[in-house]
């Protein structure tokens, strides 16, 4: 494709007649949107994150205060753990089940599998927590005897703090899985046909294709996934949020760093803090994106 | 590259046991849950302890679960549907009619900006949207409209991704020349877009349509901290409202107690408008969500 990429300066004319008008028409309504809704909070966030309730500058006081509240590091902890876990399972499990996919089922078989890995998609949000909720309930699970084998009779002893990340990191996975799977698979079609049989004509056998040919043409893929996923982990809110609704207890409602922020905002009047929490968030998650693209070359053109 | 060596061809059943195993393992792991949540809907608490968690329990049961279930609050969870389905409706129809259009532009025509505005776009979408909840508060209430549902329907309408997945499929699947050719006809650039690229757009406009009506379905910090009324509340926080009714999850819960089974309906009822949507949108899912893929 040839693109001409005329910079549209000042001192040029736009090709097509009235094309000067139409562009900047059509993305008005998303231009406002996009300040409205992304740039004015961000600036919004950043001004009470340095000034105190009364509007004066307060340089990184509210920082250095959150940072000291007795929950803070325990959360970050937990949001670390949490991501560790769930973007370490992400990428083995989604890559190795697309690859396994595509190597053994074909046609209506590998079509079924990959719905049947899709359904829980459509139960993110509360549903998907609400499920597991029960699933982790040894009094109604379907997996009791399993959990009865690992020492657990009650759902006090299931959802112990220790455990939580792990049980966070199974709900995320069993929603958010079966999307990735389908994108790796078509991903994984998308390897040219004669590329493989290179591959097999050279002795490569199931493995040594996989390692040495499939993942590294799915790299951008899998950074692509581990960006969002990364996005989506920080983030942690509804499942530690119903979980300590149901928790008898249990659970407190300090686990994730965004329940801090709500927390800070809604139940002490913190407002500055929690807008400190909430830039700190953004900053580390841009950060990370960031590191990501650049030392992948995502947006390369190839 | 450092291939050699040769995998011995007797190693390949076992192989295909092995993988044929994890591929069934997994398959159980993803639908179990949900199956097991079907037959829930239809016991009564007492069959959901004592029976064999995937019996079927009986239809008179899962009407006496849906009698129960309307009746609790007076029909709140049917007043939470309502809701859900207006907020997820205005804001799709307000996502459509400004991420279609401004796709184009970005994929079609230059203008001062296009750079900027593309990348912002990327960026803003590897944000977090729920680390922004705390500020979108504060930006709300400076607007005076907390307790509205203009205060979720509007940050919903903004969704970047549907931009981004508009610009792509643009640039890719339509080419250039034929609005060249409809300009030359004497087409106005309004004529254009509503003539030749709309009608060609339909399967970029169902996938966005589905994913942003799945994001604004399932969204739960946004509508929990905005509207704090239970009856402005969508479907996902109502559910959460009634998980703290349930006795064996919340010992405080009052006299208005719900049952395991009328919980298990609950989140049913909740997730069939995302299934049925997922039914219709399931052509456009593959390709679409391949749309950068296949960009060569």
């Amino acid at each position: 494709m040839s693109v001409t990429s005329s910079p549209a300066g000042p001192g040029r004319r736009p090709r097509g007649a009235g094309q000067g008008w139409a562009g900047p028409a059509f993305v008005a309504g998303y231009t406002i949107l996009l300040v409205a809704f992304g740039v004015l909070p961000i600036g919004y966030a950043v001004y009470f994150a340095f000034t105190d309730a009364g509007g004066t500058f307060t340089g990184f006081a509210n920082f250095v205060g959150t940072a000291q509240d007795f929950r803070f590091l325990d959360a970050v902890g937990h949001v670390a753990v949490y991501l560790l876990f769930w973007l370490v399972s992400l990428v083995v499990f989604v890559v190795a089940l697309a690859l396994l996919l595509h190597r053994l089922a074909s046609g209506p078989v590998s079509r079924t599998l990959r719905f049947l890995y899709y359904i829980p998609g459509a139960l993110a949000g509360a549903a998907s927590v609400l499920v597991w909720l029960f699933m982790l309930d040894p009094t109604v699970s379907p997996v009791r005897s399993l959990l009865s084998g690992m020492g657990f009779d009650t759902f006090g002893q299931v959802i112990a703090p220790g455990n939580l990340a792990v049980l966070f990191t199974i709900i995320a996975f069993w929603t958010g899985a079966g999307g990735w799977i389908v994108v790796m698979y078509g991903a994984l079609n998308n390897i040219p046909q004669d590329v493989l049989e290179a591959a097999r004509i050279d002795g490569a056998g199931a493995w040594k294709t996989a390692w040495h040919v499939q993942i590294p043409m799915l790299r951008k893929w899998i950074v692509y996934m581990v960006i969002l996923a990364f996005a989506g982990g920080v983030q942690l809110f509804v499942e530690p949020q119903l979980l300590s609704l149901a928790s008898v207890g249990v659970a407190g409602r300090d686990y994730s760093l965004n329940q801090l922020t709500y927390d800070f905002a809604f139940q002490m009047n913190n407002i500055n803090g929690a807008a400190a929490v909430s830039v700190e968030l953004l900053v580390v998650s841009a950060s990370v994106a960031g590191f990501f693209v650049a030392r992948s070359g995502f947006f390369d053109a190839d | 590259m450092l291939i050699k060596s040769k995998t011995p061809a007797t190693s390949s059943t076992s192989y295909r046991l092995l993988a044929g195993s994890v591929l069934t393992v997994f398959v159980v792991f993803f639908v179990l849950p949900v199956l097991w949540l079907v037959l829930a809907a239809t016991k009564t608490d007492q069959q959901l302890v004592h029976g064999h968690p995937l019996s079927f329990g009986s239809f008179q049961a899962l009407l006496d679960n849906w009698d129960s279930l309307t009746g609790f609050q007076d029909g709140a969870i049917l007043l939470w549907l309502g809701n859900s389905a207006l907020y997820a409706v205005i804001s799709l129809v307000i996502t459509l009619g400004v991420s279609v259009p401004a796709g184009y532009a970005l994929a079609m025509t230059e203008f001062r900006g296009r750079r900027t505005l593309l990348i912002a776009t990327l960026i803003v979408m590897l944000m977090p949207t729920a680390t922004l909840v705390v500020p979108l508060f504060l930006e709300i209430n400076a607007a005076r409209l907390i307790g509205t549902m203009w205060s979720i329907v509007l940050p919903y309408a903004f969704y970047p991704f549907g931009v981004y997945l508009t610009y792509i499929y643009f640039t890719t699947a339509v080419p250039k020349d034929l609005l060249a050719a409809a300009r030359m006809d004497g087409c106005s650039e309004f004529g254009v877009f509503r003539h030749v690229a709309l009608p060609l757009a339909t399967p970029v406009i169902a996938l966005v349509g589905f994913f942003s009506f799945v994001a604004n379905w399932t969204n739960y910090f946004l509508p929990y901290v905005m509207l704090p009324e239970s009856d402005q509340m969508p479907i996902q926080v109502g559910v959460g409202n009634l998980l703290s009714s349930v006795p064996q999850f919340n010992p405080t819960a009052g006299s208005l107690a719900v049952e395991r089974p009328q919980l298990a309906l609950a989140t049913l009822v909740a997730i069939t408008p995302v299934l049925v949507v997922f039914l219709f949108a399931q052509r456009f899912l593959v390709s679409g969500m391949l749309a950068g893929a296949t960009k060569e």
